[in-house]
């Protein structure tokens, strides 16, 4: 009968968790991920007939769930863009391999990028997407991509430097205390 | 040719890659990868996995001419 609905969701499925740590990067709050996961599926589904079979689904969901961010974002304005960045929140799982101190440090350098930037080094470092995938999830060139993944590694190594500097230095706490937002 | 092409392409990508300094022995990378592997790791939540559900059998419903009132 017809295999090809269920194919679709099975596919939609699988991509469902990586798709919401994207969100999750995006917007920062979870609750705000998943309403805008949810906003995705049911655009996604609206359009699945434009979707072919067989080609890349999952950068097809991320070039979407993307678009809608933006453009709520451009509706919006401030609302959705309160966050202060990707991963804010406490994380219900924590990332074993690292101390919580240590991540902490490195959730708020990432918050510290340029959007553009954040998203880019996510693509590429995280979700696993090629350069050209993310180029066409981000509608830009590939060569913008690239640099926009080596600016975002530079920036990320220099203030982890200087967050671990921090530590031994007397002023920590205020050092700490500027970093709430998302610099530009 | 084409494939020619396509394999420089690819070859170029995995050299971009491979300098690109988020590989697997990379500081940064492997902790972006710990973070979007931690929410990763916390599952559907339940209300995503309904819609797509319900989504699901109301294609179905119409594909098969029983537009079923079920209250939804």
């Amino acid at each position: 009968m017809s295999a090809e609905p269920t194919s679709f969701k099975r596919e939609m499925l699988a991509t469902l968790p990586s798709l919401r740590a994207f969100a999750v990067s995006l917007t920062g709050k979870h609750d705000k991920a998943d309403d805008l996961v949810q906003d995705t599926v049911m655009k996604a589904w609206a359009k699945q007939t434009s979707f072919e079979m067989g080609t890349n689904i999952k950068a097809w969901l991320f070039t979407i769930l993307r678009n809608e961010f933006y453009s709520q974002m451009r509706k919006r304005g401030r609302e959705v863009q309160d966050s202060d960045g990707a991963f804010t929140e406490r994380l219900s799982v924590h990332p074993s391999q690292y101390g919580s101190m240590d991540m902490q440090d490195f959730k708020k350098a990432l918050s510290q990028l340029p959007d553009d930037q954040r998203e880019a080094v996510i693509l590429i470092g995280a979700s696993g997407f090629s350069y050209e995938e993310a180029a066409d999830i981000c509608d830009c060139a590939v060569g913008t991509m690239k640099s926009r993944v080596s600016r975002a590694r530079t920036r990320l190594q220099d203030l982890l430097k200087i967050s671990g500097e921090a530590d031994y230095g007397p002023d920590a706490v205020s050092a700490q205390v500027t970093t709430s937002n998302h610099s530009f | 040719m084409k494939d020619k092409l396509v394999t420089q392409q690819r070859t170029r990508t995995q050299a971009g890659r491979a300098d690109d300094g988020l590989g697997p022995n990379t500081d940064i990378g492997n902790r972006l990868r710990a973070l979007y592997g931690a929410v990763q790791e916390e599952g559907v939540p339940a209300q995503l996995l309904d819609l797509l559900e319900k989504l699901d059998s109301a294609e179905q419903a119409q594909k098969n001419g029983t537009a079923t009132r079920d209250g939804e």
